[in-house]
Order: C-alpha cells, then sequence, then structure tokens
C-alpha cells in the first residue's frame, strides 16, 4: 500500500507478533505496520472482523496493538523503539488490559 | 524532552495543542511574561498542517509545499519563547475549575491552570460508506500524516475520494513525491453551486483562490477525475476493489488503497467534556463551540482557538491563537507589553475571507453523511445506520438515549468517527433539526488512560477530588 520516499533515517528493530520488521527512527508503531505491508493490526470484539489504522492521528482508535506487554495502545501516536515488542490484537480494546 | 515530574502543579496558562493555534497562543503568552505549559499527543509539535516541521524526512520541499514550510517559523518561535513544550502529552480530563489532567509517558498529572486555551484542532468529518471499515481503507489525512511524518507514499493501486481541498492537496503532494493516484472520486455535488457563487467574489480576493486553482490544474493534468455520488469500498479482509456510480452507471475499479476525505470539522471532545456550551452550524455541518471576539467559551478561563472554534485553516488557526493568548495575558498580567491587537484581528478576516465559499462549495451530498442499510455508523460498536434509523423511528429522541440502546458512541474513539452521523440520522428519521437532537454529552476521560497511569497520580485531597467525580 505505501512505499518510502527515502531511504533516510536510522534502522530501528522491532518485532511484530514474534517477527522482525525494519521500521525507521521517526516511525509510529500504526506507520511500521504500514510500512512493512502488515494488512490489519487487530479483530474487533463484536463480529472478530479485522481493522487497520484509519486516521492515523489519535481520533479512530483503529490502530489498538498490544505494545511491550500493554495492551489497547494507540499505535499511531506511540513512536518505536529498538527492541519494541508489537502484538496483534484479538477482539480486545479495554485500555490496558 | 520534559518529563511529568518536571512540571510544576499550577501554571497562568494551560494550552491543549500544539498545532498553528496553539504554538501562536503559547509563545505569545510566554513572551508577556506568563508561565506557561503546552501539551500535545503526538510526537511532535505542528498540529495537522505542520505534522512532522521539526522532523519530516521529506527533504524536497516542493513536494510538501511552501505552506507546509511556513510552519517551521512558528515552531521554532514557540520553542524559543520560554513556553514549557511538553509532547507525547495526552490531556484526558479538563474541568470547570480548570483542573488539566495529562497524561504523559505513562504517568499521569494533574495541573491546575488560570486559564486555558483549548487548541486541539480539527479532525476529518466521518464518511461511512459500505465497506469504509475494511483494511485498505483510510482516511487521507492519515495519509498525508504518512507522508509528512514517516516520508511514506501510497504505491499500490491508489483511489482517492471525496471533496474539499485537502483532498487535491494530497493527491498533488503524493504525485510531486512519485506517489501514485489512479483515480479521484469527486464528490462534490453540481448543485452546491448555486450556494457557493454569491460568495465567490470573496473568495476570489481570498489567498486560497489562486492556490486552490493551481492545485486543481495540477492534479487534473494526470489523474482521471470521476464526479460521482455513490461510493463503496468492497473486499473480502481487505479493500479489493471501489464501486461508484454517477448517476445510475456503475463502475468499478480494482484498488489496494481508497483515501476519503469530505472535509473537517472541530475536534470537539475535550470542550464538550469540560462543559462548554456548542452550537450546531448549518453551513459547516457540525457543532461549534459558542465563542466571544476573543474566543472565550461559556466557561470562564477557558478560550478554544484554531480550527476547534470552527473551521477557518492554518494561518487564520494561528492568528485566533494570538487572540485567544492576548485576551489571557491581558487578565493574567495586566502590565504586559502586548502586541498590536487591531492588526492581528485584520489579518484574521483577511484570512477567514473566501470560507464561505468553500463551505457552501463542499459541503458533502446528504447521501455521504447519512448512511442507509447495513453500513456501519459506529464503527467501534459495530452499529449500522438501519439500527440507528430504526431506534429513531420507534422513539428514541437524542444521541444520549441512542448510547444506551445500541452502545454506539460507547467504543474507544468515545463518537469521534459516529457522532455527527447519529445526530444526523435522529435528525432525518424524526424531521428535526441537527441543533434540535445535539450531540453526545462527554465526560472525562477523553482519551483511555490505564489504571496504572492513574495509580502514578502523586495523590493529594485536591487531585482525588478532581479525578473522582
Ligand atoms: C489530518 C489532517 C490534515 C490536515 N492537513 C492540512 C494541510 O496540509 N494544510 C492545511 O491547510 N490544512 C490542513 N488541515 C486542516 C487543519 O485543521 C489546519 O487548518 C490546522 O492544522 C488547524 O490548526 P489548529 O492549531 O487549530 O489545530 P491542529 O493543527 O489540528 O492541532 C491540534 C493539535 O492538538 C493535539 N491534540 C488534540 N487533542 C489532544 C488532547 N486531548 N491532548 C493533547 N493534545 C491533543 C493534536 O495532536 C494536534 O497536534 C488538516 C486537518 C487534518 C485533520
Ligand atoms: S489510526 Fe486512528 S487512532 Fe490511530
Amino acid at each position: 500500500m505505501f512505499k518510502r520516499l527515502a531511504d533516510a533515517g536510522t534502522a530501528v528493530a522491532i518485532t511484530v507478533d514474534g517477527k522482525p520488521v525494519a521500521a525507521r527512527a521517526g516511525d509510529t508503531v500504526a506507520a511500521a505496520l504500514l510500512a512493512a505491508g502488515i494488512d490489519h493490526c487487530r479483530t474487533t470484539p463484536v463480529t472478530g472482523a479485522p481493522r487497520a489504522p484509519y486516521c492515523l492521528m489519535g481520533v479512530c482508535f483503529e490502530c489498538l496493538v498490544t505494545v511491550d506487554g500493554v495492551g489497547s495502545r494507540q499505535g499511531c501516536l506511540i513512536p518505536v523503539r529498538e527492541g519494541m515488542k508489537v502484538e496483534t490484537q484479538l477482539g480486545k480494546r479495554e485500555a490496558g488490559r | 524532552m520534559i518529563a511529568a515530574s518536571d512540571l510544576a502543579p499550577s501554571y497562568d496558562l494551560v494550552v491543549i495543542g500544539g498545532g498553528p493555534a496553539g504554538l501562536a497562543a503559547a509563545s505569545l503568552a510566554a513572551r508577556a511574561g506568563v508561565s506557561t505549559v503546552l501539551f500535545d499527543e503526538n510526537p511532535g509539535i505542528g498540529g495537522q498542517i505542520y505534522r512532522a516541521i521539526t522532523t519530516t524526512p521529506v527533504a524536497d520541499r516542493a513536494v510538501l509545499g511552501e505552506d507546509y514550510w511556513a510552519g517551521t517559523e512558528l515552531a521554532a518561535d514557540a520553542k524559543a519563547s520560554g513556553a514549557s513544550i511538553v509532547n507525547g502529552a495526552t490531556v484526558w480530563s479538563l474541568d470547570p475549575q480548570r483542573m488539566v489532567g495529562a497524561s504523559i509517558a505513562g504517568k499521569v498529572r494533574m495541573i491546575e491552570a488560570k486559564r486555558v486555551i483549548i487548541a486541539t484542532g480539527s479532525q476529518e468529518r466521518p464518511f461511512p460508506i459500505p465497506g469504509w471499515t475494511l483494511p485498505g481503507v483510510m482516511t487521507a489525512g492519515g495519509a498525508q500524516t504518512a507522508l509528512k511524518a514517516q516520508g511514506l507514499v501510497p504505491s499500490g493501486r491508489t483511489v482517492m475520494a471525496g471533496s474539499g481541498p485537502l483532498l487535491w492537496l494530497l493527491a498533488a503532494q503524493t504525485l510531486r513525491a512519485g506517489g501514485r493516484v489512479d483515480a479521484i472520486l469527486d464528490t462534490t455535488p453540481w448543485r452546491n453551486w448555486l450556494q457557493a457563487l454569491v460568495h465567490l467574489p470573496d473568495f476570489a480576493l481570498s489567498p486560497y483562490f489562486t492556490k486552490g486553482l493551481a492545485l486543481l490544474r495540477e492534479v487534473k493534468a494526470k489523474v482521471p477525475v470521476h464526479r460521482v455520488d455513490r461510493v463503496e469500498a468492497v473486499g473480502k479482509e481487505k479493500l479489493s476493489e471501489v464501486v461508484f456510480a454517477s448517476g445510475g452507471r456503475e463502475q468499478r475499479l480494482p484498488a489496494d488503497l481508497l483515501l476519503l476525505h469530505q472535509g473537517v470539522v472541530p475536534n470537539v471532545n475535550l470542550a464538550n467534556a469540560a462543559g462548554v456550551a456548542h452550537l450546531w452550524n448549518d453551513r459547516q455541518l457540525c457543532f461549534v463551540p459558542v465563542l466571544d471576539a476573543d474566543f472565550g467559551s461559556s466557561v470562564p478561563g477557558i478560550a478554544v482557538a484554531g480550527d476547534g472554534a470552527g473551521i477557518a485553516g492554518g494561518t487564520a488557526a494561528a492568528e485566533r491563537g494570538r487572540v485567544a493568548a492576548i485576551a489571557a495575558v491581558r487578565a493574567l498580567r495586566p502590565e504586559a507589553t502586548l502586541p498590536d491587537t487591531q492588526a492581528i484581528r485584520q489579518k484574521l478576516q483577511r484570512e477567514e475571507m473566501g470560507r464561505a465559499f468553500l463551505d457552501w462549495l463542499n459541503r458533502p451530498a446528504e447521501s455521504f453523511r447519512q448512511p442507509e442499510g447495513e453500513t456501519l455508523a459506529c464503527r467501534c460498536e459495530e452499529v449500522t445506520a438501519k439500527q440507528v434509523r430504526d431506534m429513531a423511528r420507534i422513539g428514541c429522541e437524542g444521541p444520549n438515549q441512542m448510547k444506551a440502546f445500541l452502545r454506539c458512541g460507547m467504543g474507544p474513539c468515545q463518537g469521534r468517527l459516529c457522532g455527527l452521523t447519529v445526530t444526523e440520522l435522529i435528525a432525518a428519521e424524526r424531521k428535526m433539526t441537527p441543533a434540535e437532537v445535539g450531540y453526545y454529552r462527554l465526560r472525562p476521560p477523553v482519551k483511555p488512560i490505564t489504571l496504572a497511569e492513574l495509580a502514578s497520580l502523586p495523590i493529594s485531597e485536591a487531585e482525588r477530588k478532581a479525578v473522582e467525580r
């Protein structure tokens, strides 16, 4: 869906569901997922439908993921950090559970 | 980086939001000797228009354009002003006594403010079409944010749909960056010209006129544009095609990415939760706070500046921030020397000129605001338009009752993506005006916070009172 304009920016290694993903300094978690071609980040609690980041500005809460063990974080507001462990979510949505 | 523990327990002025309005307000106030803190939940300052202005990887200045780079000066000015600027700081509560609850890197602080300027800006209007929750469907603003902040450009088969200047701006920026745009589906109804035309002379004098025309020309030279009255996103687990129609003739385009946009509306959540009175604006089809000439709200000591006060654009946002800051400084430090208010108001007036034309011309069609059938109105709780309409027909009178019946507006986005839709659907079914129907009543926290964050609060009696309500 997206490609990176320039190869500028320091590489930042994170994992998504245990698999290595090459992010860059300046990425948010949601942007790193989009750049890596990961097409959804969670499923919904009601029907289990897949969802992906929608607004990238903190209003839609579609980008909820588990970051370093804390569930339902807004991926589009969190900068990536070396060694960060991101997990996609199944159905969950309560903050911090 | 300023950490939660570096913050004072109280400030003369708390500014919420670091877009043009917040940056201009904080800078002016700090320079006038008022102790000022600015909170913004994004990793960097700039707000939406100047997103990632100090860190963007997009080096070629032509890609984002000079209007973007104009933010450099504003950001530098705010940084040098003496105001404390805190990024990664989400404000989740604000009460009428001006107690501000902020969460910074997992730590919560309650901060007292003598004055508050809410500069939380705008968000894109909900665009509830069939399939809008499929992965591969995003907002145009979201794609633009990814371009500004991370240098990501659409590379697969990309369709943009909707109306308004931002859609065309994103198309131009994407093309300049070497990204891909396969088609633009223009949803602007022709009949909008009937109401827009009388405002054309004003618009022709505004700075947006020549820029807008150049942008249209630039994009139309490279991308096929279809006028449409229906758009659907189709796919199983993710988007595979976009179906559109004009006058009944249906067409299909295979697509990997559909970018939706039908204008922006004020981000009302924080002001609403603080008890600020709002009114329906029929031209902009949204709720806007009731404000005086200094952008002061119905709650004493709380002002709302920038696009949160009603949509007027980024340069107007900065001037509005200055006007609100001057009022705050006058109240807090009457002896301070201040810039010429008259000149600022004149500039603001010039910036706001032409807005009526843009608003009327880009007013989204009813069919794109008031969905039907199985189209989701509420994305979080997966409530369909039909459910909301049926409930309204059997007697549900307002959005708050609708919440209790259907849970719409009770998910994590707290109505940001369904509020306007639900209000308009109830109004349509019950033959009322949106003004009569009203909006969700919101309560803090306006952003979810964790128990661990709350537990990090250094607890005093006053702070306990602010949280336990
Ligand atoms: C996605 C998007 C992209 C846009 N791009 C452009 C563009 O390229 N060109 C243009 O002319 N106009 C653009 N606009 C229109 C925009 O509204 C501008 O007119 C301008 O950015 C408004 O400035 P502002 O200062 O009022 O608010 P904004 O620039 O929107 O800034 C508000 C800030 O408040 C912060 N915030 C919100 N809620 C909270 C909270 N609870 N706690 C802490 N911080 C909070 C946000 O993170 C944001 O940084 C865009 C709008 C959107 C929604
Ligand atoms: S993508 Fe919308 S909140 Fe993160």
